[in-house]
């Protein structure tokens, strides 16, 4: 009876290994692999830029690049780690993962899912064509208005930045639908609120953060575009437009922004780190409820990064009290961790590493954000190198390392085979020195008065050897990176064997095999606990005992269960859909139709927009299936 | 691909039967909308948000160009309230089974929005001044034009499920598609209103 179920699952759920199930497939786990190779692709190419910038900066004087190349460079940097990189990244864990955490055969929105990776790829892909015509954004990472109006920037430069990311926004906003229509609805029977893990709670908030703080930035990229090609005037003061409106606009979504791209990052690690402390995080309640203070408190800080503008003193003391509140449920989670490791028996591989050195760079990155949100202090320090420090402590610290963890805790679980111990510790320790050696010093080089943007500086100002410094950390923590890529290309093909639980984890995607059959799970699990394979040495939680052999099959076509918000009581089978092409010519049309406002051509950008109503209608129209099933209901 | 043969099946080994597909109004197609509808409302609060923090930082009068009036404004509010009432009245038509009002009302529905969207043109052509006179201006064609837009898409969407309901593809406990359009439909009128109370009623 097992074998016939498997195979009958397999049939439903398998994609077919041909073109069309390439361009079609609708599984989670494809979509999740697509987003991390494609965001770490980004990352790769981001990187390359950064070793560009600090050969320049390497010694005083330095003409390798031209200011223009300079400029350029830092903005597509910006752009490049900020929007491709530093949130598809944590989509692709979570898109991979999810289901598999909350016991279910694939995502609320399949096709939807689909979608957000196609438009995250064709958008980035939009952004870097700004390469082929040597035009790529060169207003910095956050455009500020004048600079960035037609009369300053006139090129296409700009127009890649604001269309390019008001079309990478539908991605990210349609994912961050799906995640929160799956928190919701999808977690197996029994995985009620107290029981979801936390990496689930931070992508959960970041998720909601998103679909109320993106309309922000693509508002003002709208507003930017109008302003540059149709001759509006929202931030033309002399015509009665106002540069502040974007900040304002900017910022609204940029604070949350940083919250969006760690949360999801700390519940990786708060999900991980106690596998590695062989026991339970400790103050589960305590970080699930600060994750989501963060995520609200995250709109209420982002005038701390106009402190400089000359805002009215009221308001600066009530953004930089709100930005030292934050700090608070920041320091619960470090403390929850420090205390998993304190109380744990600790197992050092290499995702631990990475975990703990996620840690340390928390702290250091925080505490620096802390100084900033004093506004005197913040004066003396905006638009310098210490900035920059801060920034990469917390974007690479709380980003990066959790992703390294990541890799390192959950690639078995996706490839089937381990990656090598003994690489991976050489690589967490050149990425960790290669880090502190190249950004610690650009604290000292901000305090010594370096301003960031600079293409170059004279010599005589003490600042050649802290950035020389820098520069040579910057590429030992690329040869880290290199380290991490020869041991994963290595490990896929080589690695040892994983098996379903290499780690000895108590989550649900461990009950699966290495990698997980197509339909995830023959018998949907039933949840009892926070840590369903950990039953049988924890103390019970009162709720009986999980089960992965007993529970629903539901064999008949791709489906999986809905459950109750709350409680997850189960509640409905739901049909899923098939693989579908709709969302790839869905996308492809928005990609013509961003195109033609680029060059400003009505027929281009009408014809990207027929078809992408046309996909629309094609995608919701009802399935044979639906129809067939509504002439049987008729009476 | 096995068809579903019944509403009800029995699950292996669940003692209980679940519905398959359930009840829609808490379906992850309705939670799907109700977040569309939450970062769209999002979109037009920070549209606002810009209105009056370009008031607030203005040197002049404001609007330059004098307060907007209600000559065709109020009558088009009326008409697009109007048809919030007659996609009310369709949506809960089909809960009750009743096909041919479904119709009715979705059709009355589209030529109420069509007129909405008539009169603003008309109002649109009797402006003296344009989206690239001043910021106002911008502000004005911008924030009203978006709000057009998203009339003519809930127009398409009506459209849509108007050919379905004509095909027969909703009945009593199958209606999603036309409870997420009434949703959509409903939303852009509440936006509207914050539109108008914003751009017409706030400088008086």
């Amino acid at each position: 009876m097992a074998t016939t179920l498997t195979a009958r699952l397999d049939r439903e759920w398998e994609t077919p290994h041909n073109l069309f199930g390439v361009l079609a497939t609708v599984d989670h786990k494809t979509i999740g692999k697509r987003y991390l190779v494609t965001a770490f692709v980004f990352l790769i190419l981001g990187g390359l830029e950064a070793a560009a910038m600090r050969a320049q900066l390497s010694g005083a004087d330095k003409r390798l690049l031209s200011p223009e190349a300079y400029n350029q460079l830092f903005s597509i940097h910006g752009v490049t780690m900020i929007f491709l990189y530093a949130s598809p990244i944590l989509s692709g864990f979570a898109n991979y993962i999810w289901p598999l955490l909350i016991g279910s055969r694939d995502m609320a929105f399949p096709r939807l899912n689909a979608l957000s990776f196609w438009i995250f790829l064709l958008s980035g892909l939009f952004i870097y064509s700004s390469v082929l015509v040597g035009q790529v954004p060169d207003r910095g990472w956050f455009a500020y208005a004048p600079l960035t109006e037609s009369q300053y920037a006139p090129g296409l430069n700009m127009d890649f930045y604001a269309l390019g990311l008001t079309f990478l926004g539908l991605s990210t906003t349609v994912g961050a639908i799906n995640f929160i229509v799956t928190f919701f609805k999808l977690r197996a029977p029994g995985m009620s609120l107290n029981r979801v893990p936390i990496m689930m709670w931070g992508t959960l908030t970041a998720s909601v953060s998103i679909v109320f703080a993106m309309p922000s930035l693509t508002v003002a990229c709208i507003l930017l575009w109008f302003d540059r090609r149709l001759g509006m005037h929202f931030f033309e003061a002399s015509a009665g437009g106002h540069p502040m409106l974007w900040q304002h606009l900017f910022w609204i979504f940029g604070h949350p922004w940083v919250y969006i791209v760690v949360l999801p990052a700390m519940g990786i690690v708060s999900d991980a780190l106690p596998v590695f402390c062989r026991r339970p995080l400790v103050g589960y309640t305590f970080v699930a409820l600060a994750t989501i203070a963060t995520g609200i408190l995250g709109f209420g800080v982002w005038v701390h990064h106009m402190f400089a503008t000359g805002l009215p003193s009221v308001a600066m003391t009530f953004f930089g009290a709100a930005s030292m509140v934050i700090t608070i449920p920041s320091a619960v989670a470090v403390l929850a961790w420090i205390a998993t490791i304190w109380y744990g028996r600790i197992v050092a591989k290499t995702a631990f590493l990475f975990m703990a050195g996620f840690v340390v760079l928390f702290v250091i990155g925080g505490v620096s954000g802390v100084m900033t949100a004093a506004v005197p202090y913040d004066w003396q320090l905006t638009d310098s190198y210490f900035i920059v420090a801060h920034l990469h402590y917390v974007l690479v610290g709380i980003n990066v390392f959790a992703v390294m963890a990541g890799f390192y805790y959950w690639m078995p679980k996706m490839t089937g085979r381990l990656l090598n111990e003994r690489l991976g510790k050489w690589n967490f320790w050149v990425m960790f020195l290669g880090f502190n050696l190249g950004f610690f010093p650009m604290h000292i080089a901000g305090l010594l008065g370096m301003p960031r943007r600079i293409y170059t500086y004279p010599s005589g100002l003490g600042w050649s050897t802290v950035n020389l410094i820098s520069s040579i950390g910057a590429y030992v923590f690329a040869v880290g990176v290199l380290l991490f890529i020869i041991n994963a290309l290595w490990s896929i093909r080589r690695g040892a064997i994983a098996g379903p639980n290499p780690w000895d984890a108590g989550t649900l995607e461990w009950s699966t095999p290495s990698p997980p059959p197509a339909y995830n799970f023959a018998v949907i699990p039933t949840v009892r606990s926070r840590h369903p394979l950990w039953e049988d040495r924890l103390p019970p939680e009162g709720g009986g005992r999980s089960s992965f052999s007993d529970g629903l099959t539901i064999p008949e076509g791709r489906e999986t269960v809905e459950t109750s918000a709350l409680d997850a009581e189960p509640r409905a089978v739901l049909q899923m859909p098939e693989d579908s092409l709709w969302p790839l010519i869905l996308a492809s049309g928005l990609t013509a139709l961003f195109y033609g406002l680029l060059i400003v051509g009505p027929v281009l950008a009408g014809i990207g927009l027929a078809v992408t109503v046309v996909a629309i209608i094609g995608w919701l129209w009802p399935s044979e299936r639906e129809l067939l099933q509504l002439e049987e209901a008729r009476p | 691909m096995t068809a579903v043969p019944a509403q009800e099946r029995d699950l292996h080994p669940s003692p209980a039967p679940l519905p398959v597909g359930g009840r829609e109004s808490r379906s992850p197609g309705r939670w799907g909308m109700i977040w569309v509808v939450a970062t769209e409302a999002s979109f037009f609060a920070y549209l606002l948000f810009s209105y009056f923090y370009l008031a607030s930082m203005a040197r002049g009068a404001w609007p330059p160009d004098g307060v907007p009036e209600l000559k065709l404004s109020l009558p088009n509010t009326v008409i697009l309230l109007l048809s919030s009432g007659t996609m009310w009245w369709a949506e809960s038509s089909i809960r009750k089974g009743r096909a041919a009002a479904l119709r009715i009302g979705l059709v009355v529905t589209f030529v109420l929005g069509c007129v909405f969207l008539t009169i603003q043109g008309i109002e649109y052509s009797h402006k003296h001044f344009t989206p690239q006179t001043d910021a106002y201006g911008s502000l004005f064609y911008t924030i009203t034009g978006f709000h057009g837009a998203h009339v003519a898409v809930g127009l398409l969407m009506i459209a849509v499920v108007a050919v379905r309901a004509f095909l027969g593809h909703f009945d009593r406990g199958r209606h999603l598609a036309v409870s997420n359009v009434a949703l959509y439909w409903h939303f852009v009128d509440a936006v509207w209103l914050a539109v108008f109370t914003t751009l017409y009623l706030t400088p008086r």
